[in-house]
């Protein structure tokens, strides 16, 4: 076997500046903005009061509650939390139908392709931005104010918090429409609201449909916690026993909700494959 | 200009219309049995849920009167003119919005650690053994459908109240949430270099490093500004179980009926929230240069 000659490393270096000679800028980034990050890090363990005691206990309380946890049993209230269940996936249905209702025609006001005036669109576009910086469960307290405890301020919460969220949605999906067949329409004397029914709707439902059924899914999630606040639903159950210390009856209902967005994810993803069709795969 | 139409002979355009009539029903009745369907279920979510579109319509004045009251002072006047009195506890808030930033900011790396260390062994291409990518698989989706509040709830029990549940949920659910993109950008990545450093006699290990790593950093940093953005939302959220942030300050002002401290709350984090997405979105576009650039 001959031996590879050594490399010259001279000539190397110089026909490779680029990787020998980096500026010194360049080779202190990655150092410096790991150590950057690493301060913040410590800094952030020490102010939110982190010890090793204390994680030490912690851990050691926490498998005690998961040994406590075994086996899961719902004890005699398994009625009670199928309804809760129920009403958890009612819940998402509801909101997520109501949302996205009201942010179809909002979202036409921010879609670029649709209303040309910056005036318009910018309000319109901070407005979802802004609804969407609030989280489900502060609107679900504030609903309860409203209209009070109870699922129906579960279904008012998930619907205002993902009108924020569709509305920015669909306008990009809206933006992401072909022109050309919007100019047919028009061609063939069509006014404006025959160009988005007919020009744009159809090439847009599809891919809103698709996403009307991801939120479904994601909000049966969110539907779980409003609960915890007292929207209704099966986080209100939740919350009650880990409050009361019901180890049991808790890992019942966690692997209820397990299941529950394990099916809704199933049924979902079939819907989604019989609406939009072989497109989302290739 | 004319241009002669040609029409078909009348049988020829009578079957022509009859296929075309009969494919057009089959599609009307689909849609409408599908209809039909999503509005009985509509109708039996609206009765499981309670819906009563009488309290909706008599206390959805309530609704709109809310913000009013939420935007006006004690002594009346509206909030806007009078911002030392509306923000009266401006240094608090800001300090427990700190911690907030901070809960979310440790909560992802700790969880952005634990993804990378899992990630390799859960993707498709990348893993040693397919028992351990099961194995691996169902404990990050364990940890990322449960949700983080939940992980809070237990967590303040264990750990006692304060910051540290909070943390930990927050890392726990971006494990999980983490752990999943992560292993797709691995399933993405091109395996030429793999076998490219494996001819050269390496290790499992070293391959990972030397092969894929290269190829799917940014996309990690990408990934894990995008969950910070979302754990900050997540985190402004985790006081109201006890958890630490400005979430305490908030649940209080909300159920003791602080109206303005509500708002100004309100603003306080959507503000922050603003900022760490323009942040993130434009440290993301710097790392995606990067990429692009090379």
């Amino acid at each position: 076997m001959s031996r590879v000659p050594a490399p010259d490393r001279r000539e190397l270096r110089a026909r490779h500046p680029q990787i020998f000679d980096r500026p010194v800028s360049a080779r202190l980034a990655t150092p410096a903005v790991t150590l950057l990050a690493f301060g913040i890090f410590s800094f952030g363990l020490v102010d939110l009061d982190f010890s090793p005691t204390r994680l030490l206990s912690g851990v050691h309380q926490l498998g005690w509650i998961t040994l406590m946890m075994m086996p899961p049993d719902p004890g005699s209230s398994l009625p009670l939390y199928l309804k809760a269940l129920g009403e958890t996936l009612s819940i998402a249905l509801l909101g997520t139908t109501l949302a996205a209702i009201a942010a179809l025609p909002v979202s036409l006001l921010a879609a670029r392709n649709i209303v040309r005036s910056n005036l318009v669109r910018f309000p319109v576009r901070r407005f979802l931005d802004s609804i969407r910086g609030v989280d489900t469960l502060i609107w679900a307290l504030v609903w309860i104010n409203v209209v009070g405890l109870g699922p129906f301020a579960g279904v008012l919460a998930i619907a205002v918090s993902d009108f924020g969220a569709f509305g920015k949605l669909f306008s990009e999906a809206i933006e992401g429409a072909d022109r050309k067949q919007v100019e047919g329409v028009r061609a063939s004397g069509g006014n404006a609201l025959h160009e988005i029914r007919f020009g744009l709707m159809p090439q847009v439902l599809p891919v809103i449909a698709g996403q009307v059924l991801y939120f479904i899914e994601s909000n049966t999630r969110s539907a779980t916690i409003i609960g915890i606040v007292g929207a209704g639903g099966i986080g209100l159950q939740l919350a009650e026993q880990i409050r009361v210390l019901e180890w049991q009856k808790v890992s019942f209902l966690i692997l209820m909700i397990l299941i529950a967005v394990a099916a809704i994810d199933w049924i979902s993803s079939k819907l989604r494959f019989a609406i939009i069709g072989r497109r989302a795969v290739t | 200009m004319t241009a002669a139409v040609s029409i078909l002979p009348s049988q020829q355009l009578a079957a022509l219309n009859a296929t075309y009539r009969k494919a057009v029903a089959r599609k009307r009745l689909r849609l409408t049995l599908s209809a039909a369907i999503f509005f009985a279920a509509l109708v039996i979510a609206g009765v499981g849920a309670e819906v009563n579109f009488r309290t909706f319509f008599t206390h959805f004045f309530n609704f709109i009167s809310y913000f009013d009251r939420i935007l006006t002072l004690e002594n009346g006047a509206r909030v806007w003119t009078d911002l030392g009195e509306w923000f009266w506890g401006f240094r608090k808030w800001l300090r427990f919005l700190g911690e907030t930033i901070l809960i979310s900011y440790v909560g992802t790396l700790i969880g952005a650690v634990f993804a990378f260390a899992a990630n390799f062994l859960a993707a498709e291409n990348a893993s040693p053994a397919p028992w351990l990518r099961f194995v691996v698989r169902r404990l990050l989706e364990f940890a990322r459908t449960v949700p983080g509040i939940v992980f809070a709830l237990i967590f303040v029990i264990a750990f006692g109240l304060g910051p540290m549940a909070g943390v930990l949920a927050l890392a726990i659910h971006s494990t999980g949430a983490l752990g999943k993109q992560f292993s797709e950008i691995v399933e993405n990545a091109d395996m030429k270099p793999v076998e490219g450093v494996r001819s050269t006699g390496a290790g499992w290990l070293s391959c990972m490093r030397f092969a894929v790593l290269p190829q799917v950093i940014a996309g990690y940093a990408s990934y894990a500004l995008l969950r910070f953005e979302i754990n900050v939302r997540e985190a402004s959220v985790m006081g109201f179980v006890g958890a630490g942030g400005i979430g305490q300050e908030l649940i209080v002002a909300i159920r003791k009926f602080y109206y303005s401290d509500v708002s100004a709350i309100l603003v306080m984090i959507v503000l922050t929230v603003f900022c760490i997405d323009i942040g993130t979105g434009w440290l993301r576009g710097r790392l995606f240069g990067e990429e692009a650039r090379t």
